[in-house]
């Protein structure tokens, strides 16, 4: 046959897309949770509650898909990461647990609503606190041998991944915030937007904070970003974070209700990007490329009509999803 | 090499933790969005009040399961990365892509689809809510096809080939999907689903006859969940021994220590019902016999030699003591549930299916059990499998992770916690709803509605005539 596929480059962005649209999805469901102390007992809580308890199932699941992905596509550095970053992942599930039972039991039990309040507070602050230092672990790079994580149990605890954690946080944040001024009205919007300009400043900033020190940590990621010629293509990143987030404070300042939601998303989407091209193509860095870690040919040959046929269907009636429950969330009918 | 050893039993212990209690929520959760799936079709096609009344009632209670059933599930997606890195390393090849359209085919059909059935009723029209119902329902099977495919597979690996590195090379598909054991496990699991929900639907609508034998909703529930009984529990015995005698054939260690069978026979060997089987000594103490019978199970012949577990190498052996009893077990309470279904026959048959507290008193009693089976069942054959994940092929030693014993002890004893505190209070809260009789004009998982669009007011169903203003609540 002429033409050839590289298969573990079409599954390294399979597994891509996957984490981009959980982030894209879960990040503002996430962001609700952290917000929820900011927002008053009643009225607002259950609004925010409910303009994502249709859709957080289905948003959750792009994280299971961005797991079982990764040990079908890529076997070896599924095994390799989640073991090397043990204590964040089993803290992230225990988080996701607490957050995703809260959304039933709040309503079954109005006595201890306050409780699982905080469960849901909580639960959000630490997955996605757990998410951002998984992320931060893994760029800083994991120590391997034989086929095995060769390092400690602490290793991913350094200040570089304790700074994407809390910039994930902060960044979730923004999105549940902005989120919430496209899908609500009144007071919860009002303070939304209140919430949104210290959280746009805060996440910007974090970004550029990482940014700034990823390229410090190895000197693959210094090359990758600043050797001519490349640096004229990658640095369209910042000079795109630049315009996006001028676009965002306009917005914001203008009380739009779309443009700060689709900002903050255009921001993770830099974010994701500049993370690809650090990485690329290692999947468990400085060793471990997609070709060294991915599943026989044969694997992914069987699973490519798959992803082919079913991700597409998959937006489109996430889509539909979406749509039936489009427009703000009101507050007839909790009276 | 003794901690390396007690980190890998951590790690068994809480994946089987782990696992037995996520499965709990989807035995449940495929039987119920099926009954789910009939009660709004009944009320489709019959437009009576009182199957919208059921379906109501029930899906409150399916939301809660449904939703311990993700967060427990998203946990087991990643269990084998953390703990069991070797072991994805050489199967991930194998299972990973079968796991993988599980979730492409199953979970987000599930997740899309289950906000519309929740809370959609009144903004998508009747024949767009039922297509979310049974694209639920229809998730929760294609789920469990894939997940017992790769199950399957670990218990009788076909169609592969070993690279030198070690790793599980899928050859051919078909056989890596249908291999030897997976349509018996298929049936047996998903007959032992329909029969959980049955039972515990069973349960609640004999628990409100007890109260008043007069409430329709609790007569109509447990007379489906007793003719569900009546026709799948035969059946159910019969897959079971299907699936019995496919192990004989594919793994006859597992057999021989459900069977308690320690030393071989030459001409029948003995259906032992009870005894306490002595791994150390390798002899089923105070043994409770039936001499010949499970030869006559087994072969279907009095006199047919049977091997015992003196035949093989006592490293081949899983510990036998568990596999005898989680047997005994579920086979006892599949026999138990055979009694219920044959009482409520007699019942049905006099006309007293609704006036008999007898009989609901034990439909009460008989409510868990399915759970249990279930469980049992489980532990029967994961723990039959023992010493190997992939059976024959790679121990279990040989699959963990590099794993630092007070590691997994520390997140084994997280597990516990928080799965006996959060899913304590799911189970709570689902009793809570379970203790409410079912009633005329039922209330959906409402909150009122989670969320109303502005300028939408006129949604489909609502213009539709035949439906009273209480059933737009949903």
């Amino acid at each position: 046959m002429p033409f050839t596929v590289d298969l573990p480059t079409v599954f390294a962005f399979v597994i891509a897309f996957a984490i981009f649209a959980y982030v894209v999805m879960d990040g503002f469901d996430l962001g609700i949770g952290i917000l929820f102390p900011a927002l008053p007992a009643g009225r607002e809580r259950d609004s925010a509650m409910n303009s994502i308890a249709p859709v957080w199932d289905g948003n959750e699941t792009w994280l299971v898909l961005g797991g079982g992905g990764l040990l079908a596509a890529f076997p070896l550095a599924y095994g390799m990461i989640l073991s090397a970053l043990y204590a964040p992942i089993i803290a992230m599930l225990l988080a996701l647990i607490f957050r995703g039972v809260a959304f039933e039991f709040r309503w079954r039990d109005p006595g201890h609503r306050a409780v699982w309040d905080v469960a849901f507070n909580v639960g959000s602050v630490v997955a996605a606190f757990a998410q951002g230092v998984t992320l931060g672990a893994l760029l800083q790079g994991i120590a391997v041998q034989d086929r095995g994580y060769a390092g400690g149990w602490f290793d991913w605890l350094t200040p570089f991944s304790l700074l994407v954690g809390a910039s994930l946080v902060c960044g979730y944040a923004l999105l549940g915030a902005t989120w919430l001024i496209m899908k609500s009205e009144g007071p919860l919007q009002a303070r939304c937007y209140r919430l949104a300009f210290p959280l746009g400043i805060g996440a910007i900033l974090a970004m550029a904070a990482v940014s700034a020190w990823t390229p410090f940590l190895r000197e693959a990621y210094w090359l990758r970003w600043f050797a001519w010629p490349q640096v004229l293509f990658t640095a369209q990143v910042p000079l795109l974070v630049a315009i996006v987030s001028v676009a965002f404070l306009v917005g914001l300042h203008r009380r739009h209700h779309y443009t700060p939601f689709l900002m903050a998303l255009a921001l993770f989407t830099l974010g994701l990007a500049g993370l690809g091209i650090s990485l690329y193509p290692y999947v468990v860095p400085p060793a471990v490329s997609i070709w060294d870690a991915a599943a026989p040919d044969v694997s992914l040959r069987f699973m490519l009509p798959g992803v082919l046929v079913m991700v597409p269907v998959i937006l489109a009636y996430t889509g539909y999803s979406y749509w039936v429950f489009r427009g703000k969330t009101g507050h007839e009918g909790y009276h | 090499m003794f901690e390396a050893l007690d980190a890998v039993l951590l790690a068994r212990l809480q994946f089987a933790f782990t696992v037995s209690f996520h499965f709990i929520f989807p035995s449940f959760s495929i039987g119920l969005a099926s009954y789910l799936a009939v009660l709004e079709g009944l009320w489709l096609s019959t437009g009576r009040q009182i199957y919208l009344d059921l379906f109501k009632y029930w899906l409150k209670i399916f939301a809660l399961v449904f939703g311990m059933g993700v967060v427990s599930g998203i946990v087991m997606s990643y269990q084998f990365g953390t703990n069991w890195s070797v072991f994805s390393d050489k199967v991930g090849p194998v299972i990973g892509p079968l796991m993988a359209y599980e979730v492409l085919t199953a979970f987000f059909l599930e997740a899309g689809f289950l906000g519309v059935m929740l809370f959609g009723m009144n903004r998508v029209g009747r024949t767009l809510h039922f297509t979310a119902t049974l694209a639920v329902a229809v998730g929760t099977f294609i789920s469990a096809f894939w997940i017992l495919a790769a199950n399957s597979w670990m218990h009788t690996p076909t169609g592969h080939v070993i690279s030198a590195g070690g790793q599980f090379v899928p050859a051919d598909w078909l056989a890596v999907i249908f291999n030897p054991s997976f349509p018996y496990r298929l049936v047996h699991t998903v007959f032992a689903a329909y029969l959980t929900t049955a039972l515990v639907v069973g349960a609640v609508g004999a628990w409100h006859l007890l109260r008043d034998h007069l409430n329709d909703g609790a007569r109509v529930m447990f007379s489906m969940a007793m003719g569900m009984i009546t026709v799948v529990a035969p059946l159910q015995i019969l897959a079971g021994d299907q699936q019995g005698l496919n192990t004989l054939e594919h793994q006859p260690v597992k057999v021989m220590a459900m069977e308690g069978h320690f030393q071989s026979y030459a001409d029948g060997a003995p259906l032992i019902l009870f005894g306490w089987p002595d791994q150390t000594a390798g002899v089923t103490r105070y043994a409770v016999e039936i001499p010949k019978a499970s030869s006559l199970i087994l072969k279907h012949a009095l006199d047919a030699p049977l091997k015992g577990l003196d035949s093989v190498d006592r490293k081949e052996w899983p510990p036998v003591a568990v596999v005898f009893w989680s047997f005994r077990v579920m086979v006892g309470l599949g026999f138990l549930i055979l009694t219920l279904a044959a009482f409520s026959m007699l019942a049905r048959l006099r006309k007293g299916l609704y006036d008999w507290p007898v009989l609901h008193r034990f439909a009460v009693a008989m409510g868990p059990a399915g759970f249990v089976a279930v469980i049992a069942g489980w532990v029967t054959t994961e723990v039959g499998r023992q010493p190997y994940t992939v059976y024959g092929l790679l121990r279990t030693t040989d699959s963990v992770s590099r794993l630092d014993a007070p590691a997994v002890a520390a997140s084994l004893l997280a597990f516990v916690v928080v799965y006996f505190v959060v899913f304590g209070a799911g189970v709570f809260y689902i009793l809570k709803l379970m203790n409410q009789p079912p009633h005329h004009g039922e209330a959906g998982p409402e909150r009122g509605e989670p969320v109303r669009a502005v300028g939408l007011m006129a949604g489909p169903a609502m213009a539709r005539p035949g439906i009273a203003p209480r059933d737009r609540e949903i």
